[in-house]
């Protein structure tokens, strides 16, 4: 019994200690597109926070909302007050896990296409959704990136009929980190 | 035994999971960011008068203002729609702080130039900045053919102003802004009238939804001003329709630049001499992207 218990212990340390492989990103980059009959919006946030479990495949996004950047200040002004509702939801999250993290090895090089589910948080709605992801290792650099769309309306967020040939109900988003770092506690 | 395993597991596999909780969260709170407070008011004038907001680099607002004739006036005047004054002008945002105008009223064919600038914006996170404070300073000119028997010269029909505007976003819904202003007229109409008028004003916002909003607008002139003159009161609603702003408005006021409004408003708001009027505001994005 107490062999038992001891061999537990020891492997649970092991998970532990595999546990600390953390890696995390203040710069990433989140891109949205709008495409409709008049014209096409695009936006850029490159402060979107990550922090990847690489052994249980646990990964968590956070972005604030005010950090993206319309072409027109006025396009700006507008998703900020009448659609995302930046005041009320400063920011959106996503928490989620990755589809076999044990497949993924860091220390060589390497391409991997990872399907990622998890619930994300917009304009104070959460549902879940699954996205395909690519893990890129190159030059002991790990890259990420998604590409998913959403629609808009299961967010509440509502698209006048007066603006509907210009502003899209369905939004392509691209999420790319160009480089995980890894996390040290402090 | 197996049940203490478990129990074990279950919470080994919860620590790590709120300790990741809460790594992700002082990741977030490592930056704290400052974010400027924006959209205190739909428009750059509240009604009448500057309001605190600026336009952005390279755009520019074509504003068309137009004052109708007292609705008292009746149906024989169409409720005042049948006499209309006319303000049309161009603003444009050279930087994000910085705004130049040009404009054109229909009475005494008056031509306005103003130049705004940010002092201060709003905002909250790292640096807490309660007010924001803009300044606005302009010139104007009346350009109709005079037949008194000594024509004015440029001078004498020329008027200068100096406005400061402090403005806090209250919250989402309410906006209020303090508008204090110095007009000075070089030949005021009546040889009796101070060429220097204080005028102390407000203005706010009432946001009834999304895109629409009530507002205000006042302005208590100080100085001598002749008897027929009153205090600028408006009361309006903003619709905010993608890149157009309209701004519906009830006013005793017909003039739509400072020396206007300020020193010659006529109508008294209580007595009824109120006219309907409009602005229509259509910005444009004009030069470089950012």
């Amino acid at each position: 019994m107490k062999f038992l218990t001891g061999g537990i212990l020891l492997l649970l340390s092991f998970i532990n200690t595999e546990a600390q492989q953390k890696l995390f990103t203040k710069t990433g980059i989140a891109v949205f597109f709008s495409k409709a009959p008049i014209e096409n919006i695009e936006a850029k946030n490159n402060k979107l926070f990550s922090v990847w479990d690489v052994s249980s495949g646990q990964i968590e996004f956070s972005i604030l909302m005010k950090g993206f950047a319309f072409d027109k200040a006025l396009m700006q002004e507008h998703f900020n007050e009448n659609y995302v509702e930046s005041d009320k939801y400063p920011k959106a999250f996503f928490k989620g896990v990755m589809e076999n993290p044990k497949n993924i090895s860091l220390d060589k090089d390497g391409t991997y296409l990872v399907k990622v589910i998890g619930m994300l948080t917009l304009h104070g709605i959460t549902r879940q959704i699954t996205v395909p992801a690519k893990i890129e290792v190159k030059n002991k650099i790990i890259s990420a990136s998604t590409t998913f769309t959403l629609q808009l309306a299961e967010y509440k967020i509502k698209i006048p009929r007066i603006v509907s040939d210009n502003i899209s109900k369905s939004i392509l988003i691209n999420i790319l980190v160009p480089s995980f770092q890894p996390l040290t506690p402090h | 035994m197996k049940k203490i395993i478990s129990s074990v597991l279950y919470s080994l596999v919860f620590l790590s999971a709120s300790a990741q909780e809460v790594l992700l969260k002082s990741l977030d709170d490592s930056i704290p960011e400052t974010v400027k407070i924006t959209g205190a008011f739909k428009s750059t004038r509240v009604i009448n008068a500057h309001s605190v907001e600026m336009l952005a680099k390279h755009n520019l607002d074509f504003r068309i203002m137009h004052r109708f004739g007292f609705i008292s006036d009746g149906i024989k005047q169409l409720y005042g729609l049948d006499a209309a004054s006319f303000r049309m002008s161009f603003d444009y945002g050279i930087t994000d702080n910085f705004t130049l105008g040009i404009g054109r009223s229909t009475f005494r064919k008056e031509l306005d130039l103003f130049v705004k600038g940010r002092v201060l914006q709003q905002s909250t996170g790292q640096k807490n900045i309660p007010v924001s404070i803009v300044a606005a300073a302009g010139t104007m000119v009346w350009t109709e053919q005079s037949f008194a028997a000594i024509k004015p010269d440029f001078s004498d029909r020329s008027a200068y102003y100096f406005q400061l505007l402090l403005g806090r976003k209250f919250s989402n819904r309410f906006s209020f802004q303090l508008s204090p202003i110095v007009v000075h007229s070089n030949m005021p109409v009546n040889v009796t009238e101070d060429k220097t008028i204080f005028a102390l004003g407000g203005g706010g916002r009432f946001k009834i939804s999304k895109r629409t909003a009530i507002t205000f607008d006042y302005h208590h002139p100080f100085g001598k001003l002749d008897s027929i003159y009153t205090s600028p009161l408006s009361i309006g609603f903003d619709i905010e329709t993608g890149g157009h702003v309209f701004q519906l408005q009830f006013s005793n006021a017909t003039g739509m630049n400072e020396r206007a409004y300020i020193t010659q408003t006529t109508g008294k708001f209580f007595n009824g001499d109120i006219r309907f009027g409009f602005n229509l505001s259509r910005i444009f994005k004009v030069g470089k992207h950012r």
